[in-house]
């Protein structure tokens, strides 16, 4: 079972009864999976946000109930968080949140453990497949004895690999009676005040507790080497040192003090073997215990056991890699997005980009994009560009964000520009889905995360509501279209959208009709149909172009840019 | 019994994972314990994706380590050469004939290598197949990567018959006879 599909079983079995999530790898699987389970109510939210807050009622009104993300993810919602680690749960609550060390996915590689510390929220780390679906209904149960939502933490490479996991029926939990607590529940200053109290006696408690937590377990061998490690790290020490002493932590915060100094002084040499951040050997530093972590351990990157290997006993493998080129991911055959910025580069245009496939518009051979920050930055980003440089500045600059992203944070960043008396041109590349993550659903594609039909909010006119005259839709693949458009609109003195629509090439249910055939005896060599970078085709070495009719979808953009008509789109 | 490694790697788009199904099937049909680690997200567009499959009495890490791969099946040359040294010394490397230009090979900032397989026989054991075209001569260009994987199934102990039921059980309904058919023509060629 993927570690995903495992902690998404797991909650069913917590009986838990309300999920909410916006898709992000590595935790978009864990939502998907949960539609397996009827007695699961579960959401797609249009951000992190959004999400945790729908958790947060949820177990307010007493049911079990889980809100899941990636690590940035939960920087979205962290406002809600820091302040229900004061309030508390009714029905427990957990944040599964996950990190990703390696970036394999995401902008930064941040460590979900210091946000926690931060908020003075409970962590607890699985290592496979069977503690996820384990841990994550202790998590619940913690959650109700101490009062408190947990956030279970994962990494890619758990999310992200599947191990054997035993199955349990689902313990159902009856909704905890609704009871009017304003002390609790209505964080003003007065209230807050005595619940920020509360929080410190509750994590000092539960840290006393945690010495005693079965998933906090020392695992005794040899004396001369001691780890104090968690989550996938624990795996490669079970691989590389099988025989040494290890305290394995389930619960990474707060951290069982008393067990940390029993076993430190148990073991010659003591290692902390932690993925990112020094959050753990930080503390036992404190505790004034001498450790080696972080010295000879990267914070970059994901962990191995051949990285381990190499520490320990200072061996490396025989076998150097190749120097090989590079193979970075690409925008598919067919994609919208390639077209669009196409005709952005035609027309000399920057891009305040966004997060999602095309951020790879910042690349070769489009190097279109310039910016990119975080979910609905690219909008913000070009009005404060505007706001710096003056309308000058931003004359040949869009804005260019996917519709999930747009109705995620987007849309705020727009209110913004109009109420703030922008001129900024925004790209709304809309192909109905949300893209990178593997095509979940939202709020503008008529269909929820459980399968129903519901309404679909329309782009267009939301932006027309918002007081702006000129929004116009164009076909993301009519080259002429964009470039007049897009041209037209930058000129304009006036905030203005173009929506820029086409499914994208992935999407179920996509029939491609077509095929494009070079024809050779036209062919210029020119080139100019292999600027898009569309991986379907490559230059022949007589200059010529041939066309991988196995990844062609027939999108056209490739014939648009031959001069000589030596590109025929032909029915399949 | 000592844990065996395999290792999927090719292009983001290739059907890695849907291989890589198949593979933790069979191990978990022959009782075994199975740890398997893929990519999602970013990489899966057109980049380069490896999967691990390790399989055992008992397996603790779920990542194959470099010169510890038994079997590296690459659905792409250049794939094989970026991930070889994962091989052990008497691995078995299964490679799918197939070029894919990487980005910087298409604006000609690299150079996509020469002769990969003749290269890399010199130094591992090498079974190459052109599946692409033996897929298209069955009508269906997508199954190629069951024919890599009847071909790597040769070099792993479990029968041809326990193959097909776990591919009959894997692969969407409508697809059963030519993955079946695909799997023959890769495990017989």
């Amino acid at each position: 079972m993927l570690g995903n599909a495992a902690i998404a079983r797991g909650a069913y079995e917590a009986g838990v009864k309300v999920s909410a999530a916006y898709p992000g790898t590595p935790s978009t699987e864990i939502s998907e999976n949960l539609t397996n389970y009827k007695e699961v109510y579960c959401e797609w939210s249009p951000n992190e946000k959004v999400a945790c807050e729908v958790a947060i009622g949820a177990s307010m009104a007493g049911a079990r109930s889980m809100a899941s993300m990636k690590h940035v993810g939960l920087n979205v919602a962290s406002d809600p968080l820091y302040t229900v680690s004061y309030i508390g749960v009714s029905g427990g609550l957990v944040l599964v949140v996950a990190d990703d060390p390696g970036l394999y996915s995401s902008q930064n590689e941040q460590d979900t453990r210091m946000i926690a510390r931060a908020a003075m929220v409970p962590v607890i780390e699985p290592s496979d497949s069977q503690e996820a679906k384990d841990f994550i209904k202790i998590a619940f149960d913690l959650s109700e004895e101490y009062d408190t939502p947990i956030i279970m933490r994962t990494t890619t490479r758990l999310g992200h690999s599947q191990g054997l996991v035993t199955l349990e029926d689902r313990v159902e939990h009856e909704n905890k009676p609704y009871e009017r607590n304003a002390a609790k529940n209505v964080m003003m200053p007065g209230m807050a005040k005595q619940r920020h109290i509360y929080v410190e006696k509750r994590l000092k408690k539960m840290a006393e507790d945690a010495s005693s937590m079965s998933i906090n377990r020392i695992e005794e061998g040899d004396k001369k080497i001691g780890f104090i490690t968690s989550g996938i790290a624990y795996q490669y020490v079970k691989e590389v040192c099988p025989e040494a002493s290890v305290l394995k932590l389930g619960l990474v915060h707060p951290l069982p003090t008393e067990l940390i100094k029993k076993f430190a002084a148990s073991v010659e040499k003591l290692y902390i073997f932690e993925e990112l951040e020094p959050v753990i050997e930080e503390q036992v530093k404190a505790m004034g215990i001498e450790c080696i972590g972080k010295d000879v351990f990267t914070v970059q990157g994901e962990y191995s056991a051949n990285m381990l290997r190499k520490v320990i006993y200072g061996t490396e493998p025989e076998v150097k890699p190749y120097d090989v080129p590079a193979r970075p991911p690409i925008l598919c055959p067919g994609c919208p997005h390639r077209s669009v910025y196409t005709a952005l580069k035609y027309l000399k245009i920057h891009a305040a980009g966004d997060i999602g496939c095309y951020t790879l518009g910042a690349v070769a051979p489009l190097n279109v994009v310039d910016t990119a920050v975080c979910m609905g930055s690219s909008i913000s980003t070009l009005h404060g560009m505007e706001k710096a440089g003056g309308r000058e500045f931003i004359k040949d600059w869009v804005a260019v964000i996917g519709d999930s992203t747009f109705l995620h944070t987007g849309v705020n960043s727009l209110m913004n520009m109009v109420y703030n008396k922008a001129t900024g041109t925004v790209l709304i590349l809309d192909n109905s889905t949300t893209g990178m993550t593997g095509h979940q659903d939202h709020a503008a594609t008529g269909k929820t995360l459980m399968g129903e039909p519901t309404y679909a909010i329309d782009i267009y006119n939301l932006c027309k509501s918002m007081g702006i005259d000129n929004v116009v839709e164009v076909d993301s693949f009519n080259q002429e279209e964009l470039r007049k458009v897009i041209k037209e609109e930058v000129a304009r003195d006036a905030v203005s959208v173009v929506i820029c629509k086409a499914p994208c090439a992935l999407l179920k249910g996509q029939k491609f009709p077509y095929k494009c055939v070079p024809v050779p005896e036209k062919c210029k060599k020119c080139g100019a149909c292999l600027r898009p970078g569309c991986p379907a085709l490559t230059r022949k070495e007589d200059g010529t172009v041939s066309i991988d009719m196995t990844m062609c979808n027939g999108c056209g953009l490739c014939m648009q840019m031959c001069a000589f008509n030596a590109i025929e789109k032909v029915t399949v | 019994m000592e844990t065996k490694n395999i290792m999927i790697v090719g292009v983001g788009g290739q059907g890695t994972l849907l291989t890589s199904r198949i593979l933790g099937g069979i191990m978990l049909s022959a009782g075994y314990d199975v740890k398997l680690s893929e990519v999602h997200g970013m990489a899966q567009r057109g980049g380069s994706v490896v999967t691990y499959v390790r399989y055992g009495d008992k397996v603790a890490e779920p990542i194959v380590e470099e010169g510890c791969a038994d079997v590296l099946i690459a659905f792409e040359r250049l794939e094989a050469m970026r991930y070889v040294q994962f091989l052990k010394k008497d691995g078995v490397l299964i490679v799918n004939d197939q070029r894919i230009d990487p980005m910087p090979v298409v604006t000609g900032a690299a150079q996509y290598p020469e002769n990969i397989i003749e290269n890399l026989s010199k130094q591992y054991k090498v079974y190459s197949i052109d599946a692409q075209s033996e897929a298209l001569k069955m009508g269906n260009a997508r199954v190629f990567n069951i024919i890599v994987l009847g071909m790597a199934a040769k070099h792993m102990n479990f029968s041809k018959d326990e193959w097909l039921k776990v591919i009959e059980e894997t692969v969407p309904p409508k697809t059963i006879y030519i993955n079946k058919a695909a799997f023959i023509k890769g495990f017989e060629f």
